[in-house]
Formats: C-alpha cells, sequence, structure tokens
C-alpha cells in the first residue's frame, strides 16, 4: 500500500504532478466537490496541532468525504498501551485512508508497514512533514512561476528543522538552485543533509550568521521557528531563541518581488508589521497545503484503487 | 604468545586492533559456551596490529555483524584442523537488531518490540542510519 512518509517517496514527476492536480482545484473546484463522496479519512493525531490537523480535515471535506478523528491521545487507546502498529491495524478497518501525527520520529513509518489503507506522516516528531514541504512548493510555484533558477534563503533553526530539510531535498531536484543557508553556528544545517541535498548535486550554497547583508541577493526568504520543544536544554533554548526577527528595516535591501515564507506557528521571528507587505506569502502557504493535501489524498485514494 | 590451533570451528582473522572486543560482544560469543579466544593486538606484517578471534565450536556468526564492525577482516571456516573455507566480508545494507537507536525521540525508545533497523547510508564513511528517524548508529 503507498504511503507517503517522507517527501524523498515522491518523485520529482509525482511532485509536478501534484502541483498540477492542486492547481486545477484551485481553478475548478466545483470538479472535485463529490470525487471522495463516502470516503473516510482517519486523523490520528497524537500531539496538538491546530492547522495541520484542520487542513487535513478541510481538504477532505472539500473532496466531499467525510472524517473521523482520534484528536486526543490521552483519552485513547495509545494512552492504554497501544501500540502504532496495532492502531493503525484498527483505524484501517474503519477509514479508507489514515493522516497521522505522532512526537515520536519514525511512528508514521510504524503505522504505514502496519496499515492496509494508505497513511499520510502529518508530522513524526522532529523528522519528517512532506506535507508542509508541498505546501511550501505549491507557494514557490504559484509566487514564482517554477523552481528554477531561484536563490533560496533558509534562515532560523536548520538544525532541528523538519521542513528545512525536506524543502532542500524537494528544490534540489530542479535546476540552478542557490542556497542561503542563515543560522546561528549551533543550528547550522546538518552535515548529512548537506552531503545528500546539495554537495551530491553539486549545488551551489552559501553559509552565514548574518542576515541583512545576505538579504538583496534572495529570492525567496524562508523563515523558521526556534523550536521549544526540540531541545533537551532550555538555556540553550533561550539563549537561541531570538537570534533572527525579521522587521521591516531589515527589508531594505531586499527584492521588490521576495517571497518571505514560514511554516507557522510564527512565535516573534516574523513581526506582524510585515504581514500586510505584498512579499509576505506565510498564510498563502496554509491555503496552499489544503489545496495540496488534497492533491495528495486524491493520488494516494486512487492508487489504492478506492476511488 | 600462543593459542592453540582449532579443529572444527571459526577464525575471525584480520580485525581491526581495538575492534575485538566490541564483535565478541556483538556476536553473542559471551554467552557461549564454548572455547572462544579474543587476541588483541597481534603483530600483523600487512596491518601492524590486529585482533583475531577464535571459536572451538562448528557455529554459524553472523556476517552481517562482523561486516558492520569491521568489513576488513576475514573469516576462516575450520574442519578436522583444516581451512575449509574463506568467508567473503561486505558491509551489509541493512543491519537488523546488532544496534540499538540512541535517539531518545525515536519511535523505538518507546516501543520495544519493533526490530531495530538500520541502513548503511554512506558506505565510504560506513556511516548506519535508523530506518524509523534516521539518526546515525554511533559505537
Amino acid at each position: 500500500m503507498r504511503s507517503v512518509i517522507d517527501i524523498v517517496d515522491l518523485t520529482t514527476e509525482e511532485l509536478d504532478g501534484l502541483i498540477e492536480t492542486a492547481v486545477d482545484i484551485i481553478e475548478n473546484p466545483q470538479k472535485y466537490s463529490e470525487i471522495c463522496h463516502g470516503k473516510k479519512l482517519a486523523t490520528l493525531f497524537f500531539e496538538p496541532s491546530t492547522r495541520t490537523r484542520m487542513s487535513f480535515e478541510a481538504a477532505m471535506y472539500e473532496l466531499g468525504g467525510n472524517v473521523i478523528s482520534m484528536t486526543d491521545a490521552g483519552s485513547s487507546s495509545a494512552a492504554k498501551g497501544e501500540s502504532v502498529a496495532d492502531t493503525a491495524k484498527t483505524v484501517s478497518c474503519y477509514a479508507d485512508i489514515i493522516a497521522m501525527r505522532h512526537p515520536k520520529e519514525g511512528a508514521a513509518y510504524v503505522a504505514a508497514k502496519a496499515a492496509s489503507i494508505p497513511v499520510i506522516n502529518a508530522g513524526d516528531g522532529g523528522h519528517c512533514h512532506p506535507t508542509q514541504t508541498l505546501a511550501d512548493l505549491l507557494t514557490i510555484y504559484r509566487e514564482k512561476g517554477g523552481f528554477n533558477n531561484l536563490t533560496v534563503g533558509l534562515c532560523g533553526d536548520l538544525k532541528f528543522g523538519r521542513t528545512v530539510h525536506s524543502l532542500i531535498n524537494a528544490l534540489s531536484r530542479y535546476e540552478k538552485i542557490k542556497y542561503v543557508l542563515i543560522s546561528p553556528e549551533e543550528l547550522k544545517l546538518p552535515s548529512y543533509v548537506k552531503r545528500d541535498s546539495i554537495k551530491s548535486r553539486n549545488i551551489p550554497y552559501i553559509q552565514t550568521t548574518e542576515l541583512e547583508s545576505v538579504m538583496p541577493e534572495l529570492d525567496i526568504l524562508y523563515m523558521t521557528r526556534v523550536q521549544r520543544e526540540r531541545f533537551f536544554n532550555e538555556e540553550d533554548y533561550l539563549r537561541l531563541k531570538d537570534s533572527y526577527i525579521l522587521t521591516p528595516d531589515k527589508l531594505q535591501n531586499a527584492k521588490k518581488n521576495l517571497s518571505i515564507m514560514h511554516p507557522l506557528p510564527r512565535v516573534n521571528e516574523i513581526s506582524v508589521s510585515i504581514d500586510d507587505d505584498e512579499r509576505a506569502c506565510y498564510f498563502k502557504q496554509v491555503l496552499n497545503g489544503k489545496y495540496m493535501r488534497m492533491a495528495l489524498i486524491l493520488k494516494l485514494l486512487k492508487e489504492a484503487g478506492t476511488i | 604468545m600462543n593459542v592453540d590451533s582449532i579443529q572444527n570451528g571459526v577464525v575471525i582473522d584480520h580485525i581491526e586492533a581495538g575492534c575485538g572486543m566490541k564483535l565478541y560482544k556483538l556476536l553473542g560469543l559471551d554467552a557461549l559456551d564454548v572455547s572462544v579466544a579474543l587476541i588483541k593486538n597481534v603483530q600483523s606484517r600487512k596491518m601492524g596490529k590486529k585482533d583475531i578471534i577464535k571459536i572451538d565450536a562448528d557455529i554459524n556468526v553472523s556476517l552481517d555483524v562482523i561486516g558492520y564492525v569491521d568489513p576488513g577482516a576475514t573469516v576462516n571456516i575450520i574442519k578436522n584442523g583444516k581451512l575449509t573455507e574463506k568467508l567473503s566480508i561486505d558491509m551489509p545494507d541493512i543491519l537488523v537488531n546488532v544496534i540499538k537507536c540512541k535517539n531518545p525521540r525515536c519511535i523505538t525508545s518507546c516501543e520495544q518490540e519493533l526490530d531495530q533497523v538500520f541502513r548503511l547510508s554512506d558506505k565510504n564513511s560506513k556511516e548506519y542510519r535508523c530506518i524509523y528517524c534516521e539518526t546515525k548508529a554511533t559505537p
């Protein structure tokens, strides 16, 4: 059974196909409004999430399908000690597709191995969050018209930021991409991500701790939050959390067609005074995320022969 | 130092000096009720120093474990005091239940019945990563 756990599970052709479907959904929503009639999405969220769960649920409803949910792991069978595999097997009897978030890394992989229906990883700890990357890709596609010839600045927590790792993997498949990696020393991009997704493809990149000095070069600025839950040590978190705060004065030398992105939720990395700047794209990402989740649900249900 | 030759058993030779004990443990040789010799820092023309393990019993040793610890090691099968087979060693693509993931955030840290599976991610640097969380295996 085909599942999507990591962005690497999707080929470049499949990414392009999902974007094509999402664009068609945006242009012809009525064509898709009953396509999943009678089908059920199970949202299994073992840790709190607002936007991702609601995005999946909205996506399924807009496809004409239904949703069954487990939203509070504390009152579920997981609290009684049931394994992820058993939960996935059980839910396979009730639903046609699963979207799952779990605090432990690799949980979605375990679920996918056990389930008899497709599983979409909606975030497994600090590991993977492929549908966020799909949202990012559709946003870049709609803002820039494609993925080639872009200078992409990634700023903030590049070490634990799963969205950054996945986005780099996806964008590196396209031509003439250049990366500017902006982070504190302690939160630099892990060497294996650099090796596997950048160096192995001879993609130019620079690493810096300075945001303002590289700002004029950027076509895209992807800001990330320093996440408290990824740190074992509160002191380190407090020291690093305010490393980069994007304010209007820092955008003075930026390109006029810069796209400012953020996977959200933000804390204070982007000043609210930037929200009205036409270069701000982070709420567009939220909307694009729903369309890409619709496209992915459709693709997996079609491949499973469910629709 | 002399260690008697074995009649029927396995000799793991050309182990990188210092890796013998790790291999001894990962092969579970401490649990065997047979004669086992772990010889450390043996003079070697080719390697300078090497470790050797001699097992005085006709058992199957995991070539995957040996390939993980030291793909340069050689495995000789001895029968009736004679060398009957030399087994080639390579780094295995997948390691199952040989080492444990040390990432406390990995699903294997709370679901103990899951197999511990690692995949060879970079042969040059002998790097293995957990298939669940992609954390690099550490000695």
